[in-house]
């Protein structure tokens, strides 16, 4: 490890910096200085959403700017706590936007857009998820996965007096920590198999032949820690939390926890299993690879077939997005178990595949609960069959609810296309067509439930009708970006964001 | 001395009473409680591997102590919650938590 350098290790967590900034402004501005100020009144709280979006954008476009890693720079920051390069950066990018488009869709939600430590909690979890983009070391890698969900757990529960929330909070409370136990005893094993904390260190230890006894406790440690990762990416089967806590979490809270704690732990899970278990390790004549590699591809096909089979039934909007978005954590697992080719290059294009498809998703499932938020203010009610006549009620709704569906559902000229298409693409060349056939079928599931909704919004007769739902103009704004931004990753932004997550890919395997 | 896989047959019995109590108990402090259990099996876990496998080399002490920090932080959230449901419930049993589903 090099000598330590201040300086030269700031940028390597530059956004994070940024975020603590952030965190402590917020809450100056919202409980006040002593002597000094006396903090927002209850009626401007709400332009805290503006203070804290303003503050992740500006982070987001600053980092990629000034602190973007070129490949000098690019190596294990902060005692090899931190790894800087192209792909945390990516990653930290798309959490950062996540939670500022999240501050502004909250900000008219009942109960939750008025009070100060919304916001200042889900900066804190959006610090963790930022920091698990790039984490590269056991100790930081479970503390920055805390620091993520705790803040979680108290936004489920963000209404105490409305019992779905607060169930939905401890719901998530329960599965989470009894996920993170077991996630952290497979920690515990690996370390004390290699007598080191650091991945990269693991690495070296393992594909040095050093540990050559018997594989059995390195699968049996990789296992655990694959489920523990598996309740955070809401994969089949430790998904049962899913669904419960979608539905009764605030709406903006769903939102934020479908998006920035998905992707943290999507950059993670790659980071960790291509980092400590490449192709190089092999311990006692079996290749770790091809073991992790099946274990993702069979979670893929369960997480895709279960989360579309299921969700074909749901009438409520925010379970049926819960399941979509368990099979859409399948889609990505493809790309994952796809990384295993032996030609490098593959490997570096599914790695792309994942993060462009991760990238697309935040932005399209964002701009979904945008409207679903606007809705279900407007109207109470989350059912589908209520969204009924939503053309005639307000068609900008409508219009935008359509492109956010047909995007996840896959269809040109929405994003999400190209990150199917991506992810498939990486599965064929890797020699796992079946895997691909799976993912197409499913495709064709998820279409159908989809369109179930569109066809609601635009023939489906409703019975209020006459009665058009208002969007004050900050919602208008924010639905009318989001959804340039989803048509415009999927036209003329696919070439320049996917080159930038294939650079990331070089970065993370070193090619 | 007491050799290494002793401590570690102990750190696994208690991981497994707490996978135990969380699959088995109903009361969420319970298995909150059990949460812990599991949590200390990590630390027996990180401290007899530290001692025995790299005394030289700091890192799961640390690793332990950033453990206790955070197994801290999460049984505060995890009480909170549990209390705010009591008070509109009169209950903690999970069971009789159980307005979503589907």
């Amino acid at each position: 490890m090099n000598e330590f350098n201040f300086l030269q290790s700031l940028p390597a967590i530059a956004p994070e910096i940024g975020l603590v900034i952030t965190a402590i402004v917020l809450l100056a501005l919202d409980s006040g200085v002593p002597f000094v100020y006396a903090g927002l009144p209850e009626s401007r709280r709400k332009g805290l959403a503006l203070v804290t979006a303003a503050s992740l954008i500006m982070t987001a476009l600053v980092s990629v700017a000034v602190w973007s890693p070129t490949p000098e720079t690019t190596g294990l920051y902060w005692g090899g706590m931190i790894r800087y390069d192209v792909l945390a950066l990516v990653f930290k990018v798309m959490i950062l936007f996540a939670g500022g488009i999240t501050a502004l869709i909250a900000v008219d939600s009942e109960g939750v857009g008025n009070k100060g430590e919304f916001y200042l909690i889900m900066v804190v979890s959006t610090l963790g998820a930022c920091l698990i983009s790039g984490a590269a070391d056991l100790i930081m890698l479970f503390v920055a996965l805390e620091t993520t969900t705790i803040p979680l757990y108290v936004l489920a529960g963000f209404k105490r007096n409305d019992n779905r929330s607060s169930e939905s909070g401890m719901k998530y409370f329960l599965f989470g920590s009894f996920a993170s136990a077991i996630l952290l005893y497979g920690l515990s094993l690996l370390y004390g198999f290699s007598g080191q904390t650091n991945l990269y260190a693991i690495a070296e230890y393992l594909s040095s032949g050093a540990f050559s006894a018997n594989a059995f406790p390195v699968l049996a440690a990789l296992v655990l820690i694959l489920v523990g990762f598996g309740f955070k990416i809401s994969a089949v089967p430790f998904h049962f939390w899913t669904p419960d806590v979608y539905e009764g979490a605030p709406t903006p809270v769903t939102a934020f926890l479908s998006v920035a704690s998905k992707a943290g732990s999507f950059a993670l899970l790659m980071r960790f299993l291509l980092a400590v278990f490449p192709a190089s390790v092999v311990i006692n004549g079996q290749e770790i690879q091809n073991f992790w590699a099946t274990l993702v591809a069979a979670l893929a096909v369960v997480s895709m077939t279960f989360g579309n089979v299921v969700a074909l039934a749901q009438r409520n909007v925010k379970r049926l997005l819960a399941y979509s978005s368990i099979a859409q954590a399948g889609y990505t697992l493809i790309g994952l178990a796809a990384v295993q080719a032996t030609a490098t290059s593959t490997g570096a294009e599914a790695v792309a595949a994942i993060t462009y498809y991760m990238f697309m998703y935040t932005f399209t499932n964002l701009l979904a609960f945008a409207v679903i938020i606007v809705f279900s203010e407007a109207t109470g009610t989350e059912q589908i069959s209520d969204l009924a006549g939503l053309s005639r009620r307000s068609p900008w709704m409508a219009l935008v609810l359509t492109i956010a569906l047909l995007s996840l559902a896959g269809v040109p000229p929405a994003a999400g296309f190209f990150g199917k298409f991506f992810l498939f693409n990486a599965a064929v060349q890797a020699n796992l067509v079946w895997l691909a056939i799976v993912g197409v079928l499913n495709s064709i599931v998820a279409l159908f439930y989809y369109l179930v909704i569109i066809k609601v919004m635009y023939v489906d007769k409703g019975k209020d009708e006459d009665k058009p739902i208002p969007i004050s103009r900050a919602y208008l704004y924010v639905m009318g970006v989001v959804s340039v931004i989803v048509v415009l990753l999927g036209t003329i932004g696919v070439q320049p964001i996917f080159d930038w997550a294939l650079q990331g890919a070089r970065a993370l395997l070193n090619v | 001395m007491i050799p290494l896989w002793m401590y570690l047959i102990v750190a696994a019995a208690v991981f497994a009473i707490g996978v135990y109590g969380v699959l088995a108990r109903r009361n969420a402090v319970a298995i909150l409680m059990s949460v812990e259990l599991m949590l200390s099996a990590v630390n027996i876990n990180l401290v007899a591997f530290w001692r025995y496998l790299t005394p030289q080399n700091m890192s799961g002490q640390v690793f332990a102590a950033f453990v206790f920090v955070v197994a801290a932080a999460e049984a505060a959230v995890g009480l909170a919650i549990v209390i705010s449901i009591y008070r509109s419930r009169r209950s903690v049993v999970v069971e009789d938590v159980n307005l979503l589903k589907g």
